[in-house]
Order: structure tokens, then C-alpha cells, then sequence
């Protein structure tokens, strides 16, 4: 029987290094993804990754299981991707007073590869690529808080209780950011929806 | 129930997520209200779109990466580990103990000194005062050495 969160941190609490690469298995591919989906970019995704276990490591002494093990990663994944994503748009403004304006025709995006080679039907791998770029703005363009509560919410199915201590919101607060969210990718994503509607 | 107090329950509704009171509220409501209905319908669409989106995999160079690093962490020592002697000192201490104890032990050894070899003196024959000369002899002798390192010092000049 697998053990559970709170079991494998005690034990690496005890010094059972094995432990910590379990939880560093079972963890690694959710953290990443939605750090990746909080900052846009692979590479600090999984520099952040480290980071947020590497900080896990580091307070093993002084682990006391009194939350969930996962409401305790997410809130340290959050608050550094929140930190990133401030401090890349702070950058982004100093660079943008200095550069010429560019366009990233990919928006960090990952590139296809042999896209006649695995879809032979070209044109509908083009209308599918299209609606993923249209799904990722739509969700970048809501305010952080809003974006980590929906991506805590619908990728990672936390409960209400969590994504709240998480975002450190009461429930009502956190059900209205996520009202609001939905309600914003509802608009951007309208034309997609319609479809979706008469299918 | 109003659709303003719709607004939060709209979301645990769609993924299912309400008490089992909440639920039948809201489709009751939902039954009457045509606006709240066409917005669950459209957030159910927003979901199932949000699932569209690919996942990725961390990178082979991930978990390596993360090995060193956690390899590179320094071993913490809590604040009693400062009173865990490290086994050299260990080992000295004993050492140093046993010493201790081991010279504690030893009966005291005083030197004797053999009863025949000590000179043995009569106190009968041995008057003490009567061996030291007057005081008065004393000064006078010490006189009688001045006057005569005087005239060696003359007959120099």
C-alpha cells in the first residue's frame, strides 16, 4: 500500500532520503505543469520546480503534518510563481523602453515538431492549434490570483478549502475570484464556446 | 434563490462539487431562470475547453538536476547535535579519563629515607647557643676587617 503525503514526509523528517525522492516523483509533473502554465516558460518552470522542492527539503526538521501535504507545496509553488511572474513583467517594462518592439510569433509556446509527419490532415491540426493558443491567452491574460485559483482548481482539483488556504482568501472570497475568472474566460473564449454549444 | 446568489454556486454546480441541498436548490432555480442555465451551460463549455491544453513532462535533465542539489544541501544538525561528541573525541576524552582515574588510584609513594643514614646528633653534647659567638665578638671582628682592608688600601696608594 502506497503511503500517503503526510507518512513519506515524516520520514524524511526521520532522514530517509528515499522518501523524498518518492514524494519528488509523485509531485515533480503536476508542480511543473502549473508552474508552467502560471510563468510561460518550460525553463523556469522547472527551475521554480526545484525550488519549491528543494525549500520542501530544507524545512523537513521542522515538517508538522498539520495540513495537507499538497496545500503546503501549492502555496509555495504560488507564492514563487506569483513573485516570477511579477518580476518578468517588471523586466519586460524596463526591456521595452530600451528594445525594439518584437513579436514572439510563438508567445513561448511549445514548438511542433514534424507536423506533417504525425498529422496528415494538416489543416485540422492548424484549426486545433489554434484554439490551444486562443484556451492559453485566454488564460494569461487573467490577473495572477485569478489564473493560479483556476489552475488550482480545474488542473490540479484541490478542494475549495485548500486552493483558499493556498491563495490565502476565505471560501467566499476565493469562489468570487473564480466567478469572475470564468466569467472572463467565458468572454475571450465565446467563439469557441458557441461552437461547443451547437456540437 | 436570486441569480445574484447564483453567482458562487454556479462553478461547484457545473464540476459537482455542491452539498447534496445546494444542488437541488440551484436546479430548482435553474429550472425557472433561462439567463443561469445558458451560464452553466457555457461554463461547462469553458471546462471541457480547458481541458484541451496538452501537458508537459519535466525534462530527462530534471530529476539529475535536482539530485545535485539536494546532494549539495548541507546536512542539518540540530542545536543538541553540539553536545554529540564526534568518535575521535570521543575516544580522547575516555582516554583522558581512564588516565585520570587510572593516576587517582596509585597509592602515594613518599620517599623514605633509611633511619641509619641520617646523622644523629646529641642533643646533650650540642648546645646550640653557647656554638654561636657573642654579638659583641661579631662586631668587633667585623671592625678588625675593615681597618685592615684600610691599610692594605693605603699601603696601595
Amino acid at each position: 500500500m502506497a503511503r500517503s503525503d503526510v507518512q513519506l514526509m515524516l520520514d524524511v523528517k526521520a532522514g530517509d532520503e528515499q522518501s523524498f525522492t518518492l514524494l519528488l516523483h509523485r509531485y515533480r509533473s503536476p508542480l511543473i505543469n502549473f508552474l508552467y502554465r502560471m510563468v510561460r516558460n518550460r525553463e523556469q518552470a522547472e527551475d521554480l520546480a526545484q525550488e519549491v522542492f528543494i525549500r520542501v527539503y530544507r524545512a523537513r526538521e521542522d515538517y508538522v503534518p498539520s495540513a495537507k501535504f499538497t496545500t503546503w507545496l501549492f502555496r509555495i509553488a504560488t507564492n514563487l510563481a506569483l513573485n516570477s511572474v511579477r518580476d518578468n513583467r517588471y523586466q519586460r517594462m524596463e526591456i521595452s523602453l530600451d528594445a525594439p518592439v518584437t513579436v514572439d510569433s510563438e508567445d513561448g509556446d511549445e514548438k511542433t515538431m514534424d507536423v506533417a509527419e504525425k498529422h496528415p490532415n494538416i489543416e485540422q491540426h492548424l484549426v486545433e492549434e489554434t484554439r490551444k493558443k486562443m484556451i492559453r491567452h485566454a488564460i494569461d491574460k487573467l490577473p495572477e490570483k485569478q489564473r493560479a485559483a483556476v489552475l488550482l482548481h480545474k488542473y490540479q482539483e484541490l478542494d475549495y478549502g485548500e486552493i483558499s488556504k493556498i491563495l490565502q482568501c476565505s471560501e467566499s472570497a476565493l469562489k468570487s475570484l473564480l466567478f469572475r475568472a470564468y466569467e472572463t474566460l467565458r468572454v475571450e473564449l465565446a467563439p469557441l464556446v458557441a461552437q461547443h454549444g451547437k456540437s | 434563490m436570486s441569480c445574484g446568489r447564483m453567482e458562487n454556486k454556479i462553478l461547484g454546480y457545473v464540476d459537482g462539487r455542491l452539498k447534496e441541498g445546494e444542488r437541488l436548490e440551484m436546479e430548482k432555480h435553474l429550472s425557472t431562470c433561462a439567463a443561469c442555465q445558458l451560464r452553466v451551460n457555457e461554463f461547462r463549455a469553458v471546462n471541457v475547453l480547458l481541458d484541451e491544453l496538452p501537458m508537459i513532462e519535466p525534462s530527462a535533465a530534471f530529476d539529475m538536476r535536482m539530485q545535485a542539489r539536494v546532494a549539495a544541501e548541507p546536512a542539518k544538525q540540530s542545536w543538541w547535535a553540539w553536545l554529540t561528541p564526534s568518535p575521535r573525541i570521543a575516544f580522547a576524552a575516555s582516554m583522558l579519563l581512564l588516565a585520570t582515574v587510572w593516576l587517582g588510584m596509585r597509592p602515594t609513594e613518599h620517599p623514605v629515607i633509611a633511619e641509619q643514614d641520617l646523622p644523629v646528633v646529641d642533643s646533650a653534647d650540642y648546645d646550640v647557643i653557647s656554638s654561636f659567638a657573642p654579638l659583641g665578638d661579631l662586631s668587633q671582628a667585623a671592625s678588625d676587617d675593615d681597618d685592615a682592608s684600610d691599610s692594605t688600601a693605603s699601603q696601595q696608594m
